[in-house]
């Protein structure tokens, strides 16, 4: 069986790329709903031994004087969750939420209390864009090393690709991005090279071999060839996740999320964006320089 | 074909058999205990705290595994963690403040596998319940109280030298001086140069202006730097010493970053009281002795901390209070005798001078103020027993020693006897001084029914996902993907052997990175089997397309881990507790994974079909 793919690949790039300004506008206007690690403040979580009305918790919150809060539920409706921006009290008002509602006669379990100071915040926030930056420069570096720049543009181009699509959906849907959210997303960007560098290395061995066929030709035969793989991986490992989404609590719904959808887009640009960028740049024969390593590899396996 | 070396079967069997002997002590369950001190660290449990605990917990019908006394505190073993929670609550009714009881879970490993090196895996506080602090020491003020002091003491020499200035004041962190006359400037010049040297370095960076007759100095980089470190390690063995008085067990208290505390106290329900008793400084009060013919009303008695018997009385007037203490270490006087010397801050030691200008011959106390909490038993409405604790305030004399000068900001206690009783009291000294005030700057507190939730929650999903994926390589390689399974599971074994060996904390991401390792691991096995069905198609005989599927393999899949491994090395850098967890299960996954589907795969596919001759292969 033998897809065309790249017959697709206008349509597919307008689409991408409609998606791509989408999620850069939806990132810029709409903003990110930013969890308690980047936001700062304090977060309260709340076990009720029957559903408790989150109107009545606000009401409560109201009266008391509190100002800057979400409430609303985690999980089940047993379970509520606080969110209160940064009061003048500090670290204690998570406590102090606990105690005024605890007061009023709403008996709860404290489940947990977090509060994050305001300079934590802004740095985790600064580290985390500086994390996701270091990454892609490592890796344009790694990858331009092991194969040739254009695959390293080719790879890293994908992955920016699939780095703001997701932050774009996020952003769009307002789903609580946090730290475990950004690990995803380092994750993913792990896992999305992984397929591009399975995909760039099937078109350089093609490239080599093949002489009689045309770029768009091999970049085919390279998908092709490689499809059954890429499906098997990102099934197996979709699997596992909804594992996780489905088994693994709340705390890590975020995580599974992110990653779920990364995996999906990033199948989907290890196929379509790397290719279409190393047609734009006109890859060709003349691209594949044959590395000294190369001869080893077949000694020098384990 | 070529003959799988008999060294990669033997460093396969040793990986796994080292993985797996260091994956055991998590099969052995901790068990629910409590750990009981005497709360006076001076006195040792002993064998008839034993017998009173045995006693009482007998009485009360709570059966107990196992007691033992080792190592100055007594540790009772549970069935139950009921059993464990009532244990506690009816030790803390029956003894009160005598005692501290810590909650714990004492590993069970057997000795000969503890004697390896051997240990469970450490438990995240999102997996264990507890409390984490981030507290952090402001520096700032710390050096602005330096500058300060380094102003006042530099006036008083300038006087006692006769140098002359005419203005004297600090602007922006910078003591800024101006002399009369060009011999004081030059003197002058010549002792900040003479004190700037000190055993570590550079101390001053100083600026001069000879026509104006000027001097400019400022901590240099390197002091600043000193200065830090010295306000983060006080502050560190302070911190150190209050969470030992909370009775947790397995505390941690580290420095993190140039000048941040992590705190982590596992198993604690209680935060405000952490909070508090961690929050709150200790204190220092300086007072005169008071006179005999001082009235009633104006003097109190207080005892001394390091002894039981005597008292003395204080005059009822604080001088000065530990916050203006800059500094106390030791020293020798000219008789080679141990003192202490104290620095004080510039308010500090206008108010010292103040105080003893004419009170020469009397004796200054120094007070170690202390904030402790009572514990006593009362019933509530219910009518049910309930430990209610009250909080009060401590004052012992740690120094009483006559003042034979008039005082300001550096003096110093002599007399104070052996050089380890001079540090003990300059320790004190310190330790009530607080060196920097500290803020919370991050707090979690997991409750303890939420960490053994999400440990369920965890293994569901580790459980449910490892399923999934064997099932499914069952289904669409079959014999090949018995290879695969057996090889995916050493790779989750050895995960775990790894962790333990290292000493790696689980926390619920890294969990949730394990569940992804084993999705990922998968891509590896893929990867060989992939290219063994090009290389059949392409023609090769059987044995030649299992050979060059690995090897071809091979370089795919080391570039790929290579660069998922760079990703979660950045995200060990920049992530906190829980997702360092997460980036360290995922690193040593992907370093398990790529030894387990290269060599452990090749290794079962050899013993598989290695001896025979084969003529097609089903994959």
């Amino acid at each position: 069986m033998h897809i065309d793919f790249m017959r697709f690949r206008k349509i597919l790039l307008l689409v991408s790329v409609f998606l791509f300004v989408g999620a850069l506008i939806s990132i810029t206007l709409r903003g990110f709903n930013l969890g308690l690690d980047f936001s700062g403040g304090s977060l309260v979580e709340i076990k009720y031994p029957e559903p408790v009305a989150l109107e009545t918790i606000r009401f409560v919150l109201e009266e008391s004087g509190f100002e800057d809060y979400q409430v609303v539920n985690f999980g089940s409706n047993l379970d509520v969750l606080i969110k209160i921006a940064e009061q003048s009290a500090g670290s204690s008002v998570g406590d102090e939420v606990f105690n005024t509602l605890t007061a009023a006669g709403l008996n709860g379990e404290l489940q947990r209390n977090e509060f994050v100071g305001p300079q934590i915040g802004s740095e985790l926030r600064d580290q985390g864009g500086l994390g996701m930056l270091v990454a892609l420069g490592m890796i344009l570096l790694y990858v331009a090393f092991r194969f040739q720049y254009k695959f390293a543009l080719g790879a890293v181009g994908a992955l920016g690709h699939d780095v703001v699509i997701i932050l774009g959906l996020f952003s769009f849907f307002r789903w609580d991005f946090d730290l475990s959210v950004l690990a995803a997303l380092l994750a993913v960007i792990g896992y999305s090279l992984n397929d591009s560098i399975v995909v760039s290395d099937r078109i350089r061995e093609n490239f080599r071999s093949e002489r009689a066929l045309s770029s768009i030709e091999l970049l085919n035969l390279s998908l092709n060839q490689t499809l059954s793989r890429t499906i098997i991986t990102s099934l197996t490992t979709l699997l596992v996740l909804f594992a996780l989404f489905f088994f693994g609590g709340e705390t890590v719904k975020g995580f599974s999320l992110g990653l779920i959808i990364g995996v999906v887009i990033g199948t989907y640009s290890s196929l379509y964006i790397v290719t279409s960028i190393l047609i734009q740049l006109g890859l060709s024969q003349d691209d594949m320089v044959v590395p000294e390593v190369e001869g080893a590899d077949f000694d020098d396996m384990p | 074909m070529k003959k799988y070396p008999a060294w990669r079967y033997a460093l396969l069997l040793i990986v796994l058999g080292v993985g797996i002997l260091y994956a055991l002590p998590n099969l052995y369950p901790a068990q629910p205990a409590i750990q009981v001190t005497y709360t006076d660290s001076a006195k040792s449990a002993d064998q008839k705290l034993l017998s009173i605990i045995q006693s009482e917990l007998f009485d009360a019908g709570i059966i107990t595994e196992d007691l033992s006394l080792k190592n100055n505190n007594i540790v009772v073993r549970f069935q139950s963690l009921d059993d464990q929670l009532l244990a506690k609550s009816l030790l803390q009714k029956t003894l009160l403040d005598q005692i501290i009881v810590a909650l714990k879970l004492e590993p069970t490993t057997p000795d000969w596998l503890a004697n390896l090196g051997g240990q469970p895996l450490k438990l995240g506080l999102d997996l264990s319940g507890g409390v984490h602090f981030l507290l952090e020491v402001d520096v700032e003020t710390a050096l602005n109280d330096k500058t300060d002091g380094l102003l006042n003491s530099y006036r008083k020499k300038f006087r006692t030298e006769k140098i002359s200035y005419s203005q004297s004041q600090v602007i922006d962190k910078q003591l800024i001086f101006v002399f009369r006359d060009q011999d004081s400037f030059s003197r002058a010049k010549d002792m900040f140069f003479d004190d700037s040297f000190t055993a570590t370095g550079l101390q001053y960076d100083l600026e001069e202006s000879a026509s104006t007759q000027t001097l400019k100095l400022a901590y240099s980089d390197l002091a600043i730097k000193e200065l830090r470190d010295y306000a983060v390690q006080q502050n560190l063995m302070t911190l150190r010493n209050r969470v030992n008085e909370l009775g947790v067990s397995e505390p941690v208290v580290q420095r993190q970053g140039a000048n941040r505390i992590v705190v982590e106290l596992p198993g604690v329900q209680d935060t405000t009281s952490a909070k508090k008793i961690i929050g709150k400084t200790a204190n220092l009060e300086f007072r005169l002795e008071a006179r005999s013919e001082t009235s009633r009303l104006r003097k109190t008695e207080f005892g001394f901390k390091n002894s039981n018997f005597g008292s003395a009385y204080l005059e009822n007037d604080v001088i000065v209070t530990g916050d203006r203490v800059t500094n106390a270490n030791t020293g020798f006087d000219e008789n080679g005798q141990a003192q202490v010397n104290i620095t004080l801050d510039m308010q500090g030691g206008r108010a010292m001078q103040r105080a003893t200008d004419g009170n020469i011959g009397r004796r200054l106390g120094v007070l170690f103020v202390e904030q402790k909490s009572r514990s006593s038993l009362s019933v509530d409405e219910a009518g049910q027993e309930v430990i209610a604790q009250t909080s009060y305030v401590e004052k012992n004399i740690i120094s009483l020693a006559t003042v034979q000068a008039v005082l300001g900001t550096n003096f110093r206690i002599t007399g104070v006897g052996t050089p380890q009783e001079a540090s003990e009291l300059a320790l004190l000294l310190r330790a009530g001084a607080l060196a920097a005030p500290m803020k919370f700057v991050e707090e979690r507190t997991v409750g303890p029914s939420l960490g053994k939730e999400n440990i369920k929650l965890g293994m569901q999903s580790i459980i449910a996902g490892f399923a999934l994926v064997i099932l499914f390589m069952f289904i669409y390689y079959k014999f090949f993907g018995l290879a695969a399974n057996l090889a995916l599971t050493s790779n989750l074994i050895l995960i775990t052997g790894f962790m333990s060996l290292l000493g790696a904390t689980l926390t619920l991401p890294g969990i949730a990175g394990i569940v992804l390792t084993v999705g990922m691991a998968v891509d590896a096995n893929v990867l060989i089997f992939s290219r063994i069905r090009e290389e059949l198609k392409a023609g090769k005989n059987p044995h030649l397309a299992i050979q060059d599927g690995f090897s071809r393999a091979f370089i795919t899949i080391f570039d790929a881990n290579v660069t998922t491994l760079i990703a979660a090395l950045i995200l060990y850098a920049i992530g906190t507790g829980p997702i360092k967890g997460f980036a360290v299960t995922l690193s040593i996954g992907i370093l398990t994974s790529m030894f387990t589907a290269i060599m452990g795969t090749r290794a079962i596919v050899q013993l598989m079909y290695g001896n025979r001759s084969l003529r097609e292969l089903k994959i």
